[in-house]
């Protein structure tokens, strides 16, 4: 077995804290009963951040509309089980390949320009899907929402409870799911090359990668993730409305995957977590000025950068030339 | 030198607006050649590559690769037949180690690059390869450093060895030797050197040196025009040849001006 064969191997293992972070995780609706709600919200941006961080963090595209695709899946789980059966699971299936579907198509639309026609781009997708939600009031509900929805037990026998709890482990579940999937496509060739056309499209066309292909493929992906998170919305809170397309939730998206780190799955999900947490927590404390003190935080972040913000002591130390 | 042409560059022209940038080139690149292009600054060098690897589309002329016409063939087909290039400025992944990166290309090359559902280097053959090459090009003790910390040196070997793990049976190379600083250079000449035979190469290069010690046969652009072609030792007494160099000369070009002097004397 040569040595690059022992290195990659190495480079892609489980490790510990991983096999602690996961049980923890599941564990959480019990362990903190109490705060299953807000356990459940966290998983479910988690979600939707892992589906973002694959399209920008490793294939290296820009998106302000990717409410557009959480929106599509929170959409049609709801509209799925308002008119064609409760079935949560059925619902998610249902709405993951809508989702995808969407993704396919708007696929083509990311293929030509710069950054900054893709942020126009993507963000006008999203415009679109929340004008005809709000307009095709006799299908969604327009500015009211989805009223009415009503959702049947999970596999036949749990039922959402109101504190949340079944929801929680419905959403940790279906985020882990969505992980183990992702962890695999990000260590394969195809994870590589997609990092490869992210660092390098020169380079990456001179070694015969179909650039193409592979957007459209991630993207058609990714929707379909987001899409999937949507719909754990729509399902938990038995509710959709067309504030699920709005450009802040695609803009905290990127902002949060910001905080956790891009182009690393755990990103995503650290992301959520610190993000949901300094929400609720600095909610608590002063309900109006909330975004002042994330909108601190993240300018001090990105200043000193996440590194050194975790490791105080370097603060007084003098920066390498 | 065998008589069979792979690649055929025949009546090329590429016009942007009015400039003409090539001019009706003919070139033909036999099995297992060692062919060098050589021409002043402006003479239409990269040009002329990036017609052929397909970044460019000419205006006019067409290129056979093995008998079958590639001209209009998207850039990322021809390298799936075979042509291969390096470039000038280093092109590399630089969030990516060299063996990462080496993985990777060997597993596109292989048919592999769409696998999802698989690990990067579960193939034992792409691992192989990999650890062949990542020796061959003095990379293995750097193999699991990110690309971007690599000494200038071990960019450049890198740089040549991401061609040839897409197996070519042409490869392009683009300056190979431009800024290598003089300690790592003859690391690199040694790689270039070391070439399979059976790879037909067409080297494009300023250095006269590695030119006339490489090649067995050269081609002199000038203009976006052949202007000769011929043997080492024909080309470096053609008195044409030393006009262009030695009368247009810019102030840049001093030092193949010396060392095309040196290459006649050889």
């Amino acid at each position: 077995m040569s040595q690059a064969f022992k290195s990659l191997e190495r480079a892609r293992r489980w490790r510990v804290w991983e096999f602690v972070f996961w049980p923890l995780a599941l564990a959480s609706p019990w362990l903190l009963s109490g705060h299953a709600l807000i356990i459940n919200e966290i998983a479910i941006v988690a979600l939707f951040a892992v589906s973002l961080d694959l399209v920008l963090g490793y294939a290296g595209i820009v998106s302000l509309g990717h409410a557009a695709f959480f929106g599509m899946g929170a959409y049609s789980a709801a509209l799925f089980a308002k008119l064609v059966m409760p079935d949560p699971l059925v619902g998610m299936i249902f709405a993951i390949l809508v989702s995808t579907l969407l993704g396919a198509v708007c696929s083509l639309t990311i293929m030509r320009g710069t950054d900054l026609t893709r942020l126009m781009v993507t963000l006008g997708v999203a415009l679109i899907l929340m004008e005809l939600a709000n307009k095709l009031d006799w299908l969604t509900g327009g500015a009211d929402g989805l009223q009415g929805v009503i959702m049947g037990p999970l596999l036949g026998r749990f039922e959402f409870d109101l504190y949340g709890q079944t929801a929680a482990w419905y959403s940790l579940t279906v985020l882990l799911l969505f992980f183990l999937l992702s962890r695999r496509l990000v260590h394969s060739p195809f994870g590589a090359t997609l990092t490869a056309l992210r660092d390098n499209r020169l380079r990456s066309v001179a070694i015969g990668i179909p650039v193409t292909s592979r957007l459209v493929v991630i993207y058609t992906v990714a929707a379909g993730v987001a899409g999937a998170a949507g719909a754990l919305l729509a399902q938990t809170t038995s509710f959709a409305s067309i504030d699920v397309f709005e450009l802040h939730r695609s803009a905290d998206l990127m902002l949060l995957l910001v905080i956790g780190g891009t182009g690393w799955l755990y990103g995503g999900v650290t992301g959520a977590v610190v993000f949901k947490l300094m929400q609720d927590w600095i909610a608590a404390i002063t309900p109006q000025y909330w975004t002042f003190w994330i909108g601190l935080f993240l300018v001090v972040l990105v200043l000193v950068g996440r590194d050194r913000l975790l490791r105080p002591w370097t603060w007084l130390q003098r920066g390498r030339p | 030198m065998s008589t069979t042409v792979v690649l055929s560059a025949q009546g090329l022209v590429k016009r942007f607006g009015g400039i003409v940038a090539t001019s009706q080139v003919n070139l033909d690149l036999h099995q297992g050649a060692r062919h060098a292009l050589i021409g002043p600054n402006g003479a239409g060098k990269t040009t002329l590559i990036n017609l052929l690897t397909g970044v460019l589309e000419p205006s006019e002329g067409r290129i056979l690769l093995d008998d079958q016409d590639i001209t209009h063939l998207a850039p990322h087909q021809r390298v799936r037949r075979g042509m291969v290039r390096t470039f000038q400025i280093n092109q590399l992944f630089d969030s990516l180690t060299p063996l990462e990166t080496l993985a990777l290309t060997v597993s596109q090359h292989q048919g592999l690059g769409a696998r999802w559902w698989q690990a990067l280097g579960h193939n034992m053959q792409v691992t192989d390869r990999c650890q062949q090459l990542l020796e061959q090009f003095h990379l293995a003790e750097v193999m699991g450093q990110p690309t971007h910390q690599l000494a200038y040196g071990k960019r450049r070997l890198l740089e040549i060895a991401i061609a040839l793990a897409c197996e070519p049976r042409v490869l392009l190379l683009d300056e190979p030797v431009a800024g290598v600083p003089a300690g790592e250079r003859e690391e690199l000449l040694q790689t270039v050197a070391n070439l399979p035979q059976e790879v037909s190469v067409l080297l494009i290069e300023h250095d006269m040196d590695l030119v006339f010690s490489f090649a067995r046969r050269v081609t002199v652009l000038v203009n976006g025009a052949v202007l000769t072609e011929g043997d080492p030792d024909v080309i470096a007494a053609d008195p044409q040849v030393k006009a262009v160099y030695l009368g247009d000369g810019g102030p840049g070009e001093s030092d193949e001006q010396v060392a095309l002097g040196i290459g006649a004397v050889q």
